[in-house]
């Protein structure tokens, strides 16, 4: 598929064709405004390519009406750089907002969200608040607020841009739990140390075009 | 718990900015105020025209030379007439009498006229009290008329101020709606500005778009509707007012307003209150959310 912004002198994705197959853990890595973003929102939905498919679960998102949106992304869990928590509620009432919204019970919040918190393990501390909490610790709330929903994939937009090294290990080891539960995760990072560690599949992306594509891969 | 969520937000809305919410209440209110007065008034004038048309006569005066065979000609011309619905006689005797009754105080007037003074004249009643202009163009050169006197004439220049008065407040109504209309989408701006990190999150793991929506919606509509009643109650204080003082000496002129017609105004006023306000609140979250 191929995506030009408005106003852009060269396309942002330039011919770019992935398969993802469920349940893999796949890096997008490159410098920059290479376009790894761009691949993100549209997996969201947010843009739509000017040429080609974007197809998720099965289904054609490039055709997609907007008003299916919101039903669409209830099949994917993000997490990104910022966290984006709600900085007036805490670690529990953060992911719980998650599932009222889209029209869980409050019985049902109570059951499932403190799984989810000991899950990325925070168990005991579902009553701070995010400026109480370590950075890593505010990105737990986020990845526990992307899964609680038990998506299909879970998109990370340089989930550990913000961490040291140490906590984002950390944050890698709970996103590969996660993938081991049959999630599909899509990471997008600049972020060297981690893809070598990982040894997952990798897909280097450069101005716009697919420059590797390698299993087990490295950052190169 | 969904409903719940929804109320709960539009109560927050409300109160986080409470001085916008006074001003869009306050403009809201005049607006439908003007605008429910301005249709009580289309409602009188429609009243008063249907009373008073049907009495109104056109007045045919005839030469005092005026010929026996010039008076019968017109007597059953104007008879056969398709547009005159009932045509009366009043000769120089029955013409003193009505003068007599209408000058009875003021004696040395009276005295001053003999009967032979007063002009003949035809007494018609129109099918269309509307088609004046016909009547007097067919008959304002026929022999022995002297003039054609439309009462109706008179009445036009009465409605002519009240439809003026209806209009005015009308212009004033459609100002403030648009003061109104600017503060609500201003006011929903902010609203959306303030809670744009809940949005974001919302639109990110899917919540609905009505579900996004409503609490804005919802908060423009409860100003509105507030809005409506302020204006009512408005209109009742006017009433109070009114009946009581200046406008009393009024009372046989224009008929008056009854309470049920003030309370059955409130439903078109709450309707474009809150219409209104939920149009201005959609329009502007589309622009302003994307969603």
């Amino acid at each position: 598929m191929t995506k030009t912004y408005p106003k852009a002198s060269r396309p942002s994705l330039d011919n770019v064709s992935v398969s993802i197959e469920k349940g893999e853990f796949v890096f997008f890595i490159g410098p920059s405004g290479s376009g790894k973003s761009t691949i993100i929102k549209m997996l969201l939905h947010e843009v739509t390519p000017n040429k080609g498919r974007v197809v998720v679960n099965g289904k054609d998102v490039t055709s997609m009406r907007s008003w299916k949106r919101p039903h669409f992304r209830r099949s994917i869990g993000c997490v990104f750089q910022d966290f984006r928590l709600l900085p007036n509620r805490t670690a529990y009432e953060n992911v719980a907002f998650a599932l009222e919204v889209i029209g869980k019970t409050k019985a049902v919040a109570r059951r499932v969200v403190p799984e989810v918190l000991e899950l990325v393990g925070l168990g005991g501390k579902e009553h701070r608040y995010p400026h109480e909490l370590s950075g890593g610790e505010q990105q737990r709330v986020a990845v526990a607020r992307a899964f609680v929903n038990r998506p299909l994939i879970l998109l990370a937009d340089e989930p550990t841009g913000n961490l040291d090294p140490d906590t984002s290990i950390e944050i890698m080891r709970l996103l590969d739990r996660i993938n081991r539960t049959g999630t599909t995760v899509v990471m997008v990072t600049h972020d060297s140390n981690i893809v070598n560690q990982m040894r997952r599949r990798v897909v280097e992306i450069e101005s716009g075009r697919i420059v590797r594509d390698q299993h087990r891969g490295v950052y190169g | 718990m969904r409903m719940k969520y929804v109320l709960s937000e539009v109560l927050v809305g409300l109160w986080r900015n409470v001085t916008m919410t006074i001003a869009m209440i306050i403009t809201m209110a005049v607006s439908l105020f003007m605008l429910g007065g301005s249709g009580l008034l289309y409602q009188k004038v429609g009243d008063m025209k249907d009373l008073y048309y049907e009495n109104v006569e056109v007045s045919i005066f005839l030469k005092t030379d005026v010929s026996e065979q010039q008076r019968t000609d017109l007597d059953s011309k104007l008879k056969g007439d398709p547009l005159v619905k009932e045509v009366t006689y009043v000769n120089k005797d029955e013409a003193y009498n009505r003068f007599k009754q209408m000058y009875a105080d003021a004696p040395d007037l009276v005295n001053a006229v003999k009967p032979d003074q007063l002009p003949e004249s035809f007494r018609l009643k129109l099918k269309n009290p509307e088609q004046y202009k016909n009547i007097y163009d067919q008959y304002k050169d026929t022999e022995g008329v002297d003039e054609i006197v439309d009462q109706s004439k008179l009445l036009d220049k009465v409605f002519g101020v009240l439809t003026g008065i209806q209009n005015f407040a009308l212009a004033i109504a459609i100002v403030m709606a648009v003061a109104a209309l600017l503060l609500v989408a201003n006011t929903i701006q902010v609203a959306a500005y303030s809670k744009r990190r809940e949005v974001a999150v919302m639109k990110l793991v899917g919540a609905s778009n009505w579900f996004i929506q409503a609490p804005f919606v919802l908060e423009a509509v409860v100003a509105g509707l507030f809005g409506s009643i302020l204006g009512l109650l408005a209109l009742i204080g006017v009433k109070l007012v009114a009946g009581g003082g200046s406008l009393a000496a009024l009372e046989g002129l224009i008929t008056p307003i009854s309470w049920s017609e003030i309370l059955l105004t409130f439903p078109l006023m709450a309707a474009v209150g809150g219409l209104v306000s939920a149009v201005t609140a959609w329009v502007t979250l589309r622009f302003y959310l994307r969603v």
